[in-house]
């Protein structure tokens, strides 16, 4: 114990010190916009028993939909952790699109084959069923599943692909089948895993809105994102606002506490990063079992980009010149988005495994906790409170696009953490000590020996930060001026005018360009990799 | 990281003194009025012609969040005239104390309603009604009643983030007072769903996904006049139509209040009047001396016109979202 103070003082700090910048930086963002809300408020507020029923259905809603996401994504990871085939990689990326398209896209396109006159319909039709009835919890759920399924399982997919070949290899030569390894090596996995994963997608869920409004079917379906709204909107009372909000920050509290209790870390160490292979999932059943897990996750997933891509394409090239343009904004947008949340992530995380190394477990997860409270900031809260703080000094559409590269930046950062954070981990317990005991620290550490070993994630968050920020329209509402329109914007602006064949073009645009940033930084953080 | 945006501050303030020379005329309006597919570019176009000066249009959501946008901001406000309030936000707006008397002498409205509001001029109104496509359905209701007893799916918006969700409350309320939630709790079945908003609304209704939406009896001619499509239409209902009267005003700290003034005079003129039937899919509060756009003339034109003054709006508001929360959230 004598030595981790020193380990602190020896190289590590300047990392800390970056970490603990940003957090501030972040806490600023979430909790200072929040107070400026509040400190704005002309009378103070209550909440009433509506706000309640808002917090009960957005509780109930959002474990509902994490639960779900994460119990379906583990056969579906595990089937596409243990089976290679042609197309594997695309799949994988195309899978990740639910989750990185505007949410009324997104609703159309799941409504094209669950809703009245969709494809699910039809096909109940021909063999004499009734159309189904999507609008209620049930549908809330369906989409939140539709949204971050491929989240879901990207992320535990991430903790297969960490299991070290040689641990496989270990079992194969010990003789143990599928349900061993599952027992020695997986269960231990998911056990890290899948608490985080069911965290972001719990707090995903949280801030719900539109969503749950529409496919809820009615005011019942009431989220506290929308009491939020209401109470700026309808009743201009800016302390309920704030209090809802600090609601919803507890309710991201509790959950990352929970989650922290069950999660608990694999002792599974480190290998050569050997690529893979199995030699307990060569029999039959099991191959059967994982093809038609992946095809029925695909189906699920990709039908309705189907649609989309099927409603868009006649009018993708006839787009009028404003929406290019606006494409072009966005696009600068998500670059610099991305670049600030990748930063933003390599110093949190830096600072949390230092921090930990040197034996402060609190302080360290009070750093990853900062990167995580954007998920349960409400975008209305900190957008409104970040205009009460900019105004004063500059007109805030002045500040729009950067503005919405920041907050994009760090409502991206809880999954760049989730990615990057374990493997950072990794990498440190297997060669920290190596590194010291050669004098490799600071910036020749983090090029030489950190950063080779975070490609894989660090592409991973690079690629979801982009494609976030892409079809991201929550404050470029509130700063935006006429000229600086983003893509999703012009999305909605082309929705107002009716134009809803015009909007459907752009809505693939920003699919085909989302994904394609995606695409980009991912596969280039898997450059050489196996998968 | 802070480079980025002070860099981009600065940059940009420089570019705004280079070409400062004009006084500036900034008008806060809602989101889809500046859109390049809105009224915003062609009379952005019409009143720089003729006033020498720059005429800046913010978008800011719906009337709403302008509304709310303006209590943020205060009496330090950037805005010299806000454009795009109705009736059902004229007694909140007046209740800040920002707007002055728009002093102007208007002109004879073409309205079905009287107007004399001291502080605020409109400039297009409609009414609100359900739209259907006449190829789906063949025999539209001609109330509320009989849509009750129908098995057509409507979807509206929701009052509390829709400025035509509110319009449907009041529309309800004007029609029927106190038995509403009556009519409220038989609507409930025929409710698909309820959007954040009219685009999600309209677009799941032309995606073929509800029978009718809640809109304007002027939606039918955007598909008339843009897509050549003849087939949709407004059902008339004979409790008659709750209009929507969109305003504007000048705000009493601006620093151009002469300019203000000539910007509000010029919107009661063909300039302005003339773009709104097209872009703004309304219809103009003067009719333009070229009458309305050929297509208008097939519009539903509802025998009643209904309603509430800005003061009845405000305090029957409240109560009629509970009725409208109670009926729906069964």
């Amino acid at each position: 114990m004598a030595q981790r103070p020193l380990a602190l003082r020896r190289g590590a700090a300047p990392a800390v010190l970056a970490g603990l910048a940003v957090a501030g930086l972040l806490a600023l963002l979430n909790f200072g916009s929040l107070g400026a809300v509040a400190w704005r408020a002309e009378t103070p507020g209550a909440l009433g028993p509506a706000d309640w029923a808002a917090v009960r259905f957005t509780l109930l809603q959002a474990t509902l939909s994490a639960l779900f996401s994460v119990g379906l994504a583990i056969p579906v990871a595990r089937a596409l952790a243990r089976r290679s085939f042609v197309g594997r990689g695309w799949l994988i990326t195309l899978l990740g699109a639910p989750f990185i398209l505007p949410t009324i896209v997104a609703v159309l396109g799941l409504l094209a084959v669950f809703g009245r006159n969709g494809l699910f319909s039809a096909a109940l039709a021909l063999v004499g069923l009734e159309p189904v009835q999507i609008y209620g919890l049930h549908g809330v759920v369906i989409a939140h599943v539709f949204f971050n399924l491929p989240l879901a399982t990207r992320l535990i997919l991430q903790g297969w692909l960490a299991i070290p070949a040689e641990r496989f290899r270990l079992a194969a030569a010990l003789g143990m089948g599928p349900r061993e390894v599952m027992g020695q090596l997986e269960l231990p996995m998911l056990r890290e895993v899948v608490p985080g994963a069911a965290l972001v997608i719990f707090l995903v869920c949280l801030t719900s809105f539109a969503v749950a409004l529409t496919l809820g079917g009615g005011p019942a379906a009431t989220t506290v994102e929308l009491a939020i709204y209401q109470a700026f909107r309808f009743d201009f009372d800016l302390s309920r606002a704030a209090l809802l909000a600090l609601v919803q920050f507890a309710l991201c509290a509790g959950a990352l506490v929970l989650a922290w209790m069950v999660a608990a870390p694999s002792a599974l160490g480190g290998g050569l990063d050997r690529p893979v292979e199995r030699w307990d999932t060569h029999a039959r059943v099991l191959k059967l079992q994982d093809t038609a897990l992946i095809a029925l996750a695909a189906l699920f997933l990709l039908t309705p980009l189907a649609m989309i891509v099927a409603n868009g394409a006649p009018r993708l090239v006839a787009l009028p010149a404003p929406v290019w343009e606006a494409a072009v904004r966005s696009l600068g947008v998500a670059l610099g988005s991305t670049a600030l949340c990748i930063g933003f992530a390599l110093a949190l995380a830096l600072a949390a495994v230092r921090l930990e190394a040197a034996g402060r477990a609190g302080a360290a997860g009070l750093v990853e906790a900062s990167g995580v409270a954007a998920l349960a900031a409400s975008p209305l809260v900190v957008g409104t409170g970040l205009f009460i703080i900019v105004f004063p000094v500059i007109d805030p559409a002045r500040l729009a696009l950067p503005v919405t590269a920041l907050v994009n930046a760090a409502m991206a950062l809880p999954f760049a953490l989730r990615a990057v954070l374990p493997a950072l981990r990794q990498s440190e317990a297997q060669f920290a000590r190596l590194a010291e005991s050669l004098g490799v620290r600071g910036v020749a550490r983090l090029r030489l020996v950190t950063l080779p070993r975070l490609r894989r994630p660090l592409g991973f968050a690079a690629g979801l930060a982009a494609a976030l920020s892409m079809g991201d329209l929550g404050v470029i509402m509130l700063f935006a001026d006429q000229d600086a329109a983003t893509l999703p914007m012009q999305l909605y602006r082309l929705m107002g005018a009716y134009r809803m064949a015009d909007a459907a073009g752009a809505a693939l645009l920003l699919l085909a360009l989302s994904l394609g940033l995606f695409w980009a930084f991912d596969r280039g953080g898997r450059i050489g990799a196996a998968t | 990281m802070k480079y980025p945006i002070i860099a981009a501050g600065v940059l940009v303030a420089g570019m705004a003194h280079a070409q400062s020379e004009q006084p500036t005329l900034t008008v806060y309006t809602y989101e889809s009025f500046v859109s390049d597919w809105g009224p915003g570019p062609v009379i952005e176009e019409n009143f720089e012609a003729i006033c020498a000066c720059d005429l800046r249009l913010v978008g800011v959501g719906d009337g709403a969040e302008l509304l709310g946008r303006l209590r943020l901001e205060g009496p330090r406000t950037d805005a010299d005239v806000v454009l795009g309030l109705d009736t059902n936000l004229i007694a909140r707006a007046e209740g800040t104390g920002l707007f002055a008397p728009h002093g102007i002498e208007a002109p004879e409205f073409d309205m079905p309603v009287d107007w004399d509001n001291p502080t605020f001029l409109p400039y297009d109104w409609g009414y609100f009604a359900f739209v259907y496509d006449s190829d789906v359905v063949f025999d539209p209701p001609e109330s509320f009643g009989e849509l009750i007893d129908s098995d057509l799916s409507v979807v509206i918006q929701d009052p509390r983030s829709s400025t035509p969700g509110l319009g449907l409350l009041m529309w309800v309320k004007a029609a029927y007072g106190d038995d509403a939630p009556e009519i409220w709790e038989g609507l409930a079945p025929r409710v698909l769903t309820v959007t954040q908003g009219w685009s999600e609304a309209y677009g799941l209704f032309t995606e073929g996904e509800a029978d009718m939406a809640l809109s304007y009896t002027t939606s039918p001619a955007y598909h008339l006049i843009a897509e050549d499509d003849p087939s949709y239409a407004a059902a008339v209902f004979e409790e008659g139509h709750y209009m929507q009267v969109e305003v504007a005003g000048r705000i009493a700290a601006s620093d151009q209040p002469e300019l203000a003034q000539e910007f509000l005079r010029f919107m009661l003129t063909d300039g302005f009047q003339g773009v709104i039937p097209t872009t703004n899919w309304m219809y103009p509060a003067v009719t333009p001396e070229g009458g309305l756009p050929e297509g208008f003339e097939t519009l539903a034109d509802p025998d009643t016109a209904l309603l509430f003054s800005a003061q009845e709006a405000a305090e029957l508001r409240d109560a009629a979202l509970d009725e409208w929360l109670n009926a729906l959230s069964r």
